[in-house]
């Protein structure tokens, strides 16, 4: 029969677990390295939210079955949706700082989104990976020292790669620029100015569109009666189809070169029967020979993800190859630094040598002068078939 | 690039009008509007979609069943939102079919999702061209039915046995209630026939555009400021200003760029009422004392 608890007791049992566990907890030392995203999950954008969400998991995966970093410290992905909003991806970038305690944080598509939150990162001392967004000033933002790091493209030198592919591929005189009306807009308008200036060639124009944007006909007529023989497109799925169906409309058959923007949502399906015709950039495809790490991965995702049956299947690429060799350059950083504290974490990507990873082998990645690991040579230039990403070819 | 201004302008101008005749409607006669308008343009393209995407119905029997649901839509906004306050005689109807147009296009993003989707139609695919200038054949549907529309609301006031009733209604409620009008029905009726109104405009732009949870905000706030400019009690005059107002946004956009696109039309749409303060084809009310 049993027997009632005294208040002793009854003070005890609890105090007792709670000490037990506090003891019987390993952990400290095997406490999680946690890895924060601030990234769109949701909205038009939301496919490069879950393309770099697989490619950090692929590699948080591989890292934690060879034991974790930091003597076996786990790596635990924290997610938080900014909604492609820059206020609420800072609150994001905060609360994943101040509560989680993340040692680093990831970045998303939206380039006003990381202009945001770069500032902050280098206020509180936390190393920002941007593994999408493209705009210029990220990693170059003036700040000493800066805590900002990429292993994306930098629109200064895709917008000299969009001009080279808009004169080689469609010998190109005067292209005009159908540009989004925010930072990442403004980011390239200087770069392809500048491209083009430098390339030679002048430019019929400049337009802007806004996201919500129903009809871009205007806009486009305007470059037509300028001149224009090639369209440069800079804007994100959603607005990057509303300028294809208005060409469509307009039945301005003229080529059309993008930006990667519009690989991050469902281009394919929001632009219709004219989407093929769009040539744009990414860093990396899953299509032709692999190297080991190619293959390795797209195994694994072919694994992990069901929907994935071959190279077509992984949209977008860009997000998945930058994220997941961002991933492993972060577990080497961590290595180096042999802490997960912000400053030591910055000095050890400073002082990784070499990895041979995804994209590329990369040597001596981040330096002091320079915060970018991909440049104009890991650019490969493709178009959607369907709904599959494949390089162009000849 | 006069002629791409113009078909641009008049085929967003006619969706404009279209919601904004809704506004129209119940104004005149009850003296409330239903600001939720905007999510009843998203309720029915949402609907329209998923259907005919999702389910695979034929747009035939999807189109229908999408209205259905937009005029189900209206008379459940009348009776929670604005009802209640009228009866009581307060103005917070104002804010309650605001509210109630939020919580719709968050159910709408719980059960459709964030992510635009496409409603494809062969109307939208292939255009005719002239010259330099290309146009679908949606954007010319568009504004027939706009119009066609503006003129079926308009025989039906005038020459039908409901109009005369809501006419009276809308003159002297006592008097039409002593007359065994059954003026709160008559309310619940145009609130129906205002979001089946906006729904056809949804299904309408949806092929040009895209479907999203959020896609009748912007359509509902042009609509109201096309609606304040045509003059609320004046539906062709609603739908005169919402073709004049599509042709300022096109024509600012062709000739300004698009950053001055907002900057044109609202600054016309506040030297217009400046000039005309009862819109521009709407009636001065006098009030005696």
């Amino acid at each position: 029969m049993p027997s009632k608890l005294t208040r002793r007791q009854a003070l005890a049992i609890p105090a007792g677990l709670a000490l037990g566990g506090l003891i019987g907890r390993p952990a400290f030392a095997a406490e999680p390295v946690k890895i924060g995203l601030v990234a769109a999950l949701s909205g038009q954008s939301a496919k490069s939210g879950e393309g770099i969400t697989r490619g950090l998991t692929i590699a948080i995966d591989e890292i934690n079955a060879k034991g974790g970093v930091l003597g076996g410290r786990m790596l635990e992905l924290v997610r938080r949706d900014d909604e492609s909003n820059p206020a609420k991806g800072q609150t994001a970038a905060r609360e994943l700082i101040d509560k989680e305690g993340c040692a680093i944080l990831f970045g998303g598509i939206d380039s006003p989104v990381s202009q945001a939150i770069v500032p902050l990162v280098n206020q509180a001392q936390v190393p920002f990976m941007g593994v999408w967004a493209a705009a210029t000033n990220i990693t170059r933002n003036g700040a000493n020292p800066n805590y900002a790091f990429r292993v994306s493209a930098v629109d200064v030198l895709v917008d000299r790669a969009l001009i080279k592919h808009a004169m080689t591929s469609f010998s190109s005189k005067t292209p005009g620029l159908m540009l989004v009306n925010n930072g990442w807009g403004e980011s390239n308008l200087g770069g392809l100015t500048a491209a083009a200036g430098a390339a030679g060639i002048k430019l019929a124009g400049a337009e802007k569109f806004e996201d919500k944007d129903v009809d871009m006909t205007p806009q486009l007529q305007r470059l037509r009666d300028a001149g224009a023989d090639a369209v440069i497109l800079v804007g994100n799925a959603a607005p990057g189809a509303q300028v294809v169906k208005s060409l469509q409309k307009s039945a301005w058959a003229v080529p059309v070169i993008s930006h990667w923007g519009i690989s991050g949502g469902r281009f394919p399906e929001l632009a219709g029967s004219w989407a093929s015709k769009v040539h744009f950039v990414q860093t990396y495809s899953f299509f032709g020979t692999q190297n080991d790490v190619g293959k390795r991965v797209l195994a694994a995702l072919m694994a992990k993800y069901p929907d994935i049956k071959g190279p077509g299947d992984v949209t977008p690429p860009v997000g998945v190859a930058n994220a997941y060799d961002a991933m492993q350059l972060t577990a080497l950083a961590l290595t180096k630094a042999g802490s997960s504290e912000g400053p030591k974490l910055r000095e050890g990507f400073l002082a990784i040598d070499g990895y041979q990873g995804l994209i590329k082998n990369y040597t001596k990645p981040f330096t002091d002068e320079n915060h970018d690991a991909l440049n104009e040579n890991d650019y490969v230039m493709v178009r959607y078939n369907g709904d599959q990403i494949e390089p162009i070819t000849g | 690039m006069l002629a791409t201004a113009l078909v641009s302008g008049l085929s967003l101008g006619s969706i404009y009008g279209l919601i904004a005749l809704g506004f129209t409607l119940t104004f005149s006669v009850s003296g409330t509007v239903n600001f939720a308008q905007g999510s009843s343009v998203m309720l029915g393209a949402v609907i329209c979609h998923a259907l005919a995407v999702s389910l695979h119905w034929p747009m035939l029997a999807a189109v229908p069943v999408a209205l259905f649901a937009c005029a189900v839509w209206g008379l459940i906004v009348e009776r929670i939102a604005v009802r209640p306050f009228v009866v009581r005689g307060t103005n917070s109807w104002l804010m309650a079919t605001v509210a109630l147009g939020i919580v719709l296009d968050n159910v709408a993003m719980v059960f459709f999702g964030k992510e635009p989707r496409a409603l494809p139609s062969s109307l939208a695919d292939d255009p005719w061209v002239i010259g330099k200038v290309g146009i679908f054949p949606l954007q010319v549907l568009i504004p027939v039915v706009g119009l066609g529309l503006a003129w079926l609301v308009h025989l039906g006031m005038v020459r039908t046995g409901l109009g005369l009733k809501l006419r009276a209604a809308v003159d002297n409620p006592d008097a039409a209630r002593l007359m065994s009008i059954d003026v709160t029905r008559l309310v619940a009726l145009t609130y129906a026939a205002a979001a089946l109104l906006a729904g056809i405009g949804g299904i309408l732009i949806a092929p040009l555009y895209n479907v999203a949870y959020d896609m009748g905000t912007l359509f509902g706030i042009k609509a109201f400021a096309v609606a304040i400019l045509g003059g609320l009690t004046n539906p062709w005059g609603v739908v005169i200003a919402g073709l004049a107002y599509g042709l300022v946004e096109a024509c600012a956009t062709t000739w300004l760029g698009s950053s001055s696109t907002q900057i044109v039309t609202f600054t016309a749409v506040i030297a217009a009422l400046a000039l005309a303060p009862s819109g521009l084809f709407g009636s001065r009310s006098k009030a005696r004392v």
